[in-house]
């Protein structure tokens, strides 16, 4: 089923950029991220099904960099809310020229 | 891994969840609400657990429902509550048509990328015989196929990994702790 996999977790992929490109609410971009994560998750799963469980050590590692990212990057999301009263990235836009 | 021999038991299954994690994804990403975007998030992703334990990663399944689904998605939907997303200011979410257009054209772009990718031919010469990671689950369990690597090979990164999740500890709190100067206010 390396095919089906493949197929399935480039559409995930893709729907998470185009989610990423869309969306304007930091929470809902900070979750297409998610979805990226897990849909490369996919790919290795399915890889390691044909070459080797040892493509598993790496979904393990990308969990737990994905556990990080979400404890650090919410932690930022609620620190910018604070100061702004928003989440909506229309409205922070500092670094804006 | 010719499909003649897969039950059709298996193959339906498969496709069934390929099926609903694409299209909880695409509703997804497109609910106004965070909650309900979250909650098909979660759908998407104990899809993606059922297709792990299809591809005999069971282990990796039950993670994804304990990590993913389990923790770090009930931490969005707690950031969520906390910071009461729901009024019409947050909802009024989404850039205007042409940047959606261009967005489309985008996604379009990669998946052709990607497609692209998923037809290049694979190193044959490294393949595993059919069916061996199977057999190796069935012959010593689910857990050691990945915990031999991940305590022989991989070890050194496995230990970076405790520093990683101390430094993104100690930066969640540094972040999340007030001010004094927002105390006084």
């Amino acid at each position: 089923m390396l095919a089906e996999s493949l197929f399935f977790s480039a559409v995930l992929f893709t729907i998470g950029v185009v989610g990423v490109l869309t969306r304007r609410n930091a929470i809902i971009i900070f979750m297409c991220v998610e979805l990226m994560l897990n849909a490369v998750n996919l790919t290795f799963v399915a890889f390691a099904q044909v070459y080797g469980a040892a493509g598993q050590v790496f979904v393990f590692f990308v969990m737990t960099v994905a556990a990080a990212e979400a404890a650090v990057g919410l932690a930022i999301i609620i620190a910018l809310f604070r100061h702004r009263q928003t989440v909506n990235l229309s409205n922070i836009n500092l670094l804006k020229g | 891994m010719g499909h003649n021999e897969l039950p059709l038991f298996y193959v339906f299954h498969f496709y069934f969840f390929g099926i609903v994690a694409i299209v909880s994804a695409v509703a997804f990403v497109t609910r106004k609400s965070p909650v309900a975007a979250a909650l098909w998030l979660v759908t998407t992703m104990f899809s993606l657990a059922a297709l792990y334990v299809l591809l005999d990663a069971h282990f990796i399944g039950a993670m994804q429902v304990l990590v993913y689904a389990g923790a770090i998605m009930v931490v969005f939907l707690f950031v969520i509550m906390l910071l009461n997303l729901g009024h019409a200011s947050e909802l009024a979410d989404g850039r205007g048509m042409w940047w959606k257009l261009a967005a489309g054209a985008v996604g379009l772009a990669l998946l052709a990328q990607v497609f692209a990718l998923t037809r290049a031919r694979l190193p044959e010469a490294l393949m595993l015989p059919e069916n061996a990671l199977a057999d190796q689950v069935a012959r010593t369990g689910a857990i050691a196929p990945l915990a031999g690597p991940l305590f022989h090979e991989y070890l050194l990164a496995f230990e970076v990994t405790s520093v990683l999740l101390l430094a993104a500890v100690v930066g969640a709190v540094v972040l999340g702790k007030r001010k004094e100067r927002e105390h006084a206010r």
